[in-house]
């Protein structure tokens, strides 16, 4: 009895969704699995991207920042090259692009990388965001307040040490808020996944609406979970920079007397 | 200048109304789909689909606005009413007769999987287990690899082209589409070289209906019908031969 009332509910949902709710919202829950693993694809490679390209990028923006004799002209090529062409076109030209030619094909690099969609599109998004990262970076070193640097020598620092102590944390702290910008773009920006055949996150809602020929349900439902990433990240640099940032806050009230802060 | 414009938009509503026809046909094409659709360098539409849409246009008298969409928006873009009927090679679905109506068929051809000569698996369930199996995204052959090989990696595209492409380039195992299309776009061309058919060409049904239609938004019968009677008048007075045998060696339209 109540198993029967509940399968009619259901059913009579069902007839709504499908017939005159504006969007066939049991039709998506339905495929809300392709949507979760299109998620972890998507978070997949744009985090790994972020991850190997920031690492790339640190020792590219020492190298702009202190103007190095052979490094820098080549490395502003490559800036220049990855921050002055749209994403999507890095991503074709590697995959469409490279695929042209015999050679790469037949290349060692061809079986286990380059023919596949997944490496194709980590190579672009970390050239991509390796290049934008540098930029800032490098602003953020050739900001790094001269007595910062001073006392670090007067304190008896090598060049290198001064380097990791004070200027490249100093550094990382400022490019903090720059950064949790170039997290969100790289995430917009991962939607160029589902153009070359992989199932992201919007890949999910194109197959829903090929499927089913439909216009919205399968974009709306995409929109929703990028907006809930975004919102999620967002939330993670606020934290972030609080806690990171502390020392540059205006201080909201008195510290408490015997606290054992000193204020600089 | 202002007097201009609207003298101009007055000539055009003058035209509009005094014009000795109905306004045009709004007609949507893919143009990525040789030899039914495609775009030549200079821009141009050309194919069976094209020729098709202009004879009916001609003899609806009326005049031929193509419309280019691509292909997994085109029947939202129909509904949104961006044009008025689909001439692109659709199949006649169930499914997609719930969203659209269509027209009789204007040609038939079944389906084909086309991989590496000898690929050393077979054109079967378990044959395509595991395999990478490239179809375009929102084509009937979508719904038939779901159904016929649900263990092999569904690879989507958004056009017939890249799927060739990515074939052409070894990312793909095998592929499922209209063996004519296959035959024309791919086998026959350089591209195509060491590929053929695997296995016979089917027809399944459900997924691949009775052929390809022209599509018009639901409630609206009369265009539907009219374009029918042209479909039938272009297959009887023997047109249908002349464009038939411009891009094909068999006779497309089916029993």
């Amino acid at each position: 009895m109540e198993e029967n009332g509940d399968r009619t509910f259901w059913e009579y949902l069902t007839y709504v969704s499908e017939n005159h709710s504006p969007l066939d919202f049991v039709l998506i829950w339905d495929h809300i699995d392709r949507f979760l693993w299109g998620t972890v694809l998507t978070l997949e490679i744009t985090f790994l991207a972020l991850l190997l390209g920031g690492m790339l990028s640190i020792p590219l923006a020492i190298a702009r920042a202190y103007k190095h004799p052979w490094l820098n002209s080549p490395i502003w090529c490559f800036t220049y090259f990855f921050r002055g062409t749209p994403l999507l076109v890095q991503t074709y030209l590697i995959y469409y692009g490279l695929a042209q030619f015999d050679a790469v094909r037949e290349s060692f690099l061809w079986d286990p990388i380059l023919s596949s969609a997944w490496w194709c599109a980590l190579i672009a998004f970390t050239l991509n965001t390796a290049a934008y990262t540098t930029e800032f970076l490098r602003g953020s070193i050739e900001t790094t307040p001269q007595g910062e640097i001073e006392a670090a020598r007067a304190c008896g620092m090598s060049p290198g040490i001064a380097m990791r102590r004070i200027i490249l944390p100093n550094a990382f702290r400022r490019a903090l808020p720059a950064y949790s910008n170039e997290v969100i773009f790289m995430l917009h920006s991962s939607v160029v996944l589902s153009t070359i055949t992989l199932q992201d996150i919007l890949g999910a809602g194109r197959w829903l609406n090929g499927r089913y020929y439909l216009a919205y349900e399968g974009f709306i439902t995409a929109m929703v979970f990028y907006m809930i990433l975004v919102f999620l990240i967002s939330r993670g640099f606020k934290w972030w920079e609080k806690h990171w940032l502390a020392h540059l806050r205006q201080r909201e009230a008195e510290p408490e007397s015997g606290s054992g802060k000193v204020a600089v | 200048m202002n007097l201009k414009t609207t003298g101009l938009a007055l000539a055009a509503l003058a035209m509009m109304s005094f014009g000795a026809h109905a306004e045009p046909l709004r007609v949507g094409v893919e143009g990525a789909y040789p030899p039914f659709s495609w775009k030549e360098a200079d821009g141009t539409l050309k194919g069976f689909d094209i020729d098709f849409a202009h004879e009916v246009c001609k003899r609806l008298d009326r005049e031929c606005v193509l419309v280019e969409q691509e292909w997994d928006g085109m029947i939202p873009a129909l509904l949104a009413k961006k044009f008025d009927t689909i001439i692109a090679s659709m199949s006649i679905t169930e499914e997609r007769q719930k969203k659209v109506d269509f027209t009789v068929p204007y040609y038939n051809t079944p389906a084909g999987i086309v991989a590496r000569e000898n690929p050393g698996f077979e054109a079967t369930a378990e044959g395509l287990a595991g395999k990478r199996l490239g179809v375009q995204r929102a084509t009937t052959h979508q719904c038939a690899a779901e159904k016929l090989f649900p263990d092999a990696e569904l690879v989507l595209y958004a056009s017939q082209e890249e799927v060739w492409q990515d074939l052409a380039a070894g990312r793909l195992d095998a592929q499922l589409s209209d063996s004519l299309q296959g035959l024309e776009g791919f086998l026959n061309v350089d591209m195509g070289k060491g590929f053929a058919f695997l296995g016979d060409t089917f027809n399944d049904e459900e997924c691949h209906g009775s052929g390809a239609g022209f599509a018009v938004r639901k409630g609206e019968e009369d265009l539907r019908d009219a374009l029918s009677d042209t479909i039938k008048a272009i297959r009887e007075d023997g047109t249908y031969k002349q464009i038939n045998d411009k891009y094909f060696e068999i006779d497309v339209y089916g029993s």
